[in-house]
């Protein structure tokens, strides 16, 4: 029963083997290793027989082959409605060939599937929407997802993902020390806008606490001092926790579900620690699925229920707005045309979408809806972990462009879009089709730029001079 | 023959139909788990309920999802074939009589003329199925033998049954057909596709309250925009 050096099926829990795996430049060692992994089929067995449940097994056999569903899939529309890329087709010949043969299936098998399962599929739901008996291939793959990382068959990088969170409790190496750091030098620099500034690092009793992105503090530590900003204006009681404060999941990607836990428990339990009445999150969809959505089933919370509400941050952003905590200068709203982005992980999956209108309806002077938006938006292409799987480029490629044929059609220029994976896939798709009139957005600089700072925040002139 | 399949066969397969359907509800409902599908069922309470009804009505009505009017064709041809295979065997005042005879039971029985237009709609849904089936790539890619084979017994049962009723021609022969293409389907109904029958409302509620207790009730309401 051969398992590979770098591809096996044991998950990453050192350091060690983190850089190990990270050395192999783009997974071709991997992958070779992946060729001759073993499928363990009694353990195989084990799985689906302890967690293929009725739900699954019963979509798996009603449906009625009706393709009812193809046409809401956008990557069957982006693939010029190749039959193989049908939300029935997709999981009938993975999941549902691996459960009629109980199985007993080889290493062929599983890496189709594998490619199945991220390539051809985002997790985003939409196919649940349109099929009449209900069945929503995107939770049944994301179910595939889990059972196939168990056995060693997931992409190299969704394994290292999934291995960060595990190693670094987030889904970069992002240090306890690296955070604050982090928090401390971007108030520092920000005290030149706002002298108060101040990122409050484990403070307890507040009214919120703000979980974010890796990413932030790594690539764009920009954005945590905007978040600062945005909430100092708005006088909130807030903080960060020095630990637990990443809620984003690539093992939700990966479907490593034991490191969805260990992420999930390490944001509850600052919780506990510093007893916020709330929790806001930055603007991440898929972050919110994980921690707020799914999250409390992994952490084992019966009532479905997180500790205390996250709020994802459109629905911060619109209460403050609401409240009149921040003001917008009607001068400045956002004049040219400009559409929005829904992420499916917090819109359809969340229910979130009047919060993202009402935050529209204040800023923008002129917005656009896409033709399908809200609860029925199509996924930006990049979902699921698309964005990051090199050896899936030229597949996550060539779906972007129905987004685009979305966004032009909507004759904006700018696209906002509060949601990392779905920014990253807008700006891809930029990119990819050489699209040089449209730009793109998170919220928070736009409304940085916008709001009305009051006076008592503002630098006070030197009087001396 | 006809005795034997009026008689003996029919209340066997009435029973594998209905204690088969019931069986699969049940085992349905016991193999829900909250933990793997993450939905707090315990929890679901009266929004856990209305999203649930809300996606079994919505998409029981002509139209009533964006889903199916993106999709006239096909709702049309759904609807037809659907009214005609569910109020038919249960509310044709032929069957009527004969549930009667044969069980003792009686159902309201549709008016003559109501009975034999549904049962021609009927008809005419399931051959445009059929049609749907074959023209368009994607409906062909996926069929296999099995879907064709229950969609025909469908529409052999109606068709027999139109005949025999009208006396077209071989009333004794289409009469044993339909009842034995009939027989055939709730005998298979526990085992195939078509335990959707019972299942579908069981999927659909599931759904239901999926969205209505986990993935956006909360700030949404019960009721998804389905
Ligand atoms: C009790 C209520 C029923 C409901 C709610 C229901 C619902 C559905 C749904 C949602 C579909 C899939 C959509 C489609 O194929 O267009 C379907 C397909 C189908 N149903 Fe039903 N059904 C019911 C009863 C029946 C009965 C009693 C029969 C047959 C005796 C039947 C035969 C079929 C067949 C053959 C198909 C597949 C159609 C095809 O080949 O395209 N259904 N049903
Ligand atoms: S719409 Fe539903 S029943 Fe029809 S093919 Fe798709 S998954 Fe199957
Ligand atoms: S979940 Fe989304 S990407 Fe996956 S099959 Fe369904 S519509 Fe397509």
């Amino acid at each position: 029963m051969p398992e590979g050096i770098l591809c096996n099926r044991k998950p990453i829990n050192t350091e060690e083997d983190l850089k190990r795996l990270l050395a192999d430049k783009g997974g071709k060692q991997y992958y070779e290793e992946m060729k001759n992994l073993d499928v363990d089929v009694r353990a195989l067995q084990d799985t689906l027989e302890k967690t293929c449940k009725s739900r699954t097994r019963t979509w798996l056999e009603i449906c009625a082959h009706c393709s009812l569903c193809a046409d809401s899939c956008y990557l069957y529309q982006a693939n010029n409605r190749d039959p193989k890329q049908i939300p029935s087709y997709k999981i009938q010949s993975t999941l549902g060939e691996l459960i009629k043969r109980n199985g007993r299936v080889d290493t062929e098998f599983m890496m189709h599937c594998m490619d199945v399962a991220w390539s051809q599929c985002t997790c985003c739901n939409r196919c649940g929407n349109y099929c009449p008996h209900g069945i929503d291939v995107g939770v049944m793959m994301s179910y595939l997802r889990g059972v196939l990382y168990s056995q060693g068959f997931c992409p190299w990088e969704m394994k290292i993902g999934a291995g960060m969170h595990r190693v670094y409790g987030a889904q970069m190496d992002v240090t306890t020390e690296d955070w604050v750091e982090t928090c401390e030098w971007m108030a520092e620099e920000g005290q030149e806008q706002i002298p108060s500034l101040e990122i409050p690092i484990d403070k307890e009793d507040c009214d919120i606490m703000y979980v974010l992105n890796a990413r932030e503090p790594k690539i764009y530590p920009d954005d945590v001092q905007a978040a600062a900003m945005l909430f100092h204006i708005a006088g909130e009681s807030w903080t960060v926790p020095s630990e637990g404060w990443e809620n984003t999941s690539l093992a939700m990607f990966a479907g490593d579900w034991e490191a969805c836990k260990m992420n999930v428990q390490r944001m509850y339990d600052a919780i506990e620690r510093l007893r916020p009445k709330c929790v806001v999150e930055t603007e991440c969809g898929h972050a919110h699925r994980a921690s707020a959505v799914e999250g409390p089933y992994w952490a084992g919370r019966e009532d479905g229920k997180a500790p205390v509400p996250y709020m994802h941050y459109v629905e911060w952003l619109a209460n403050a707005i609401r409240d009149g905590k921040i003001k917008i200068d009607p001068n400045k709203k956002i004049k040219e045309p400009c559409t929005l982005q829904d992420s499916c992980n917090y819109i359809r999956n969340h229910g979130l979408e009047k919060h993202t209108r009402y935050i529209m309806s204040q800023i923008a002077e002129d917005f656009r809806e896409m033709d399908e938006h809200g609860a029925h938006n199509y996924c930006c292409g990049g979902g699921g972990g698309f964005n990051g799987i090199g050896k899936y480029r030229e597949e996550r490629d060539k779906g972007l462009f129905m987004k685009l044929q979305q966004i032009r059609a909507t004759g904006a220029t700018l696209v906002i879009s509060p949601c990392h994976n779905c920014w990253d896939a807008i700006r891809d798709t930029m990119e990819v089709y050489e699209v040089h009139d449209i730009k793109w957005s998170f919220l928070k600089p736009l409304i940085l730029d916008m709001c009305i700072i009051p006076d008592h925040l503002k630098p006070q002139e030197e009087e001396e001079e | 023959m006809i005795e034997l399949l009026s008689g003996t066969l029919f209340k066997i397969s009435l029973l594998i139909f209905t204690v088969g359907l019931i069986y699969r509800l049940v085992q349905y409902v016991r193999g829900l788990d909250w933990r793997l599908e993450r939905v707090a069922y315990a929890y679901a309470g009266q929004s856990g309920v209305l999203g649930a009804l809300w996606s079994i009505f919505k998409w029981l009505v002509p139209f009533g999802t964006y889903g199916w009017r993106k999709q006239g064709f096909a709702a049309i041809a759904f609807f037809l074939f659907h009214i005609g295979v569910v109020l038919c065997p249960l509310f044709l005042a032929g069957h009527t009589v004969f549930m009667e005879d044969a069980l003792g039971i009686s159902f309201p029985a549709l008016p003559v003329a109501a009975g034999d237009v549904f049962a021609i709609l009927g008809f005419g849904g399931g051959i445009l199925l059929l049609l749907r089936r074959i023209a368009l790539p994607q409906v062909r890619f996926l069929t296999d033998r099995k879907d064709i084979a229950i969609l025909a017994l469908c529409l052999i049962t109606l068709a027999t049954g139109l005949i025999a009723r009208f006396d077209l021609f071989a009333y004794d022969f289409m009469l044993g057909l339909h009842m034995l293409s009939g027989e055939a389907i709730l005998v298979l109904a526990p085992f195939t596709k078509l335990s959707h029958m019972a299942l579908f409302f069981a999927s659909r509620a599931q759904l239901g309250i999926d969205y209505a207790v986990k993935r956006g009730g909360a700030s949404r309401g019960p009721a998804f925009p389905w």
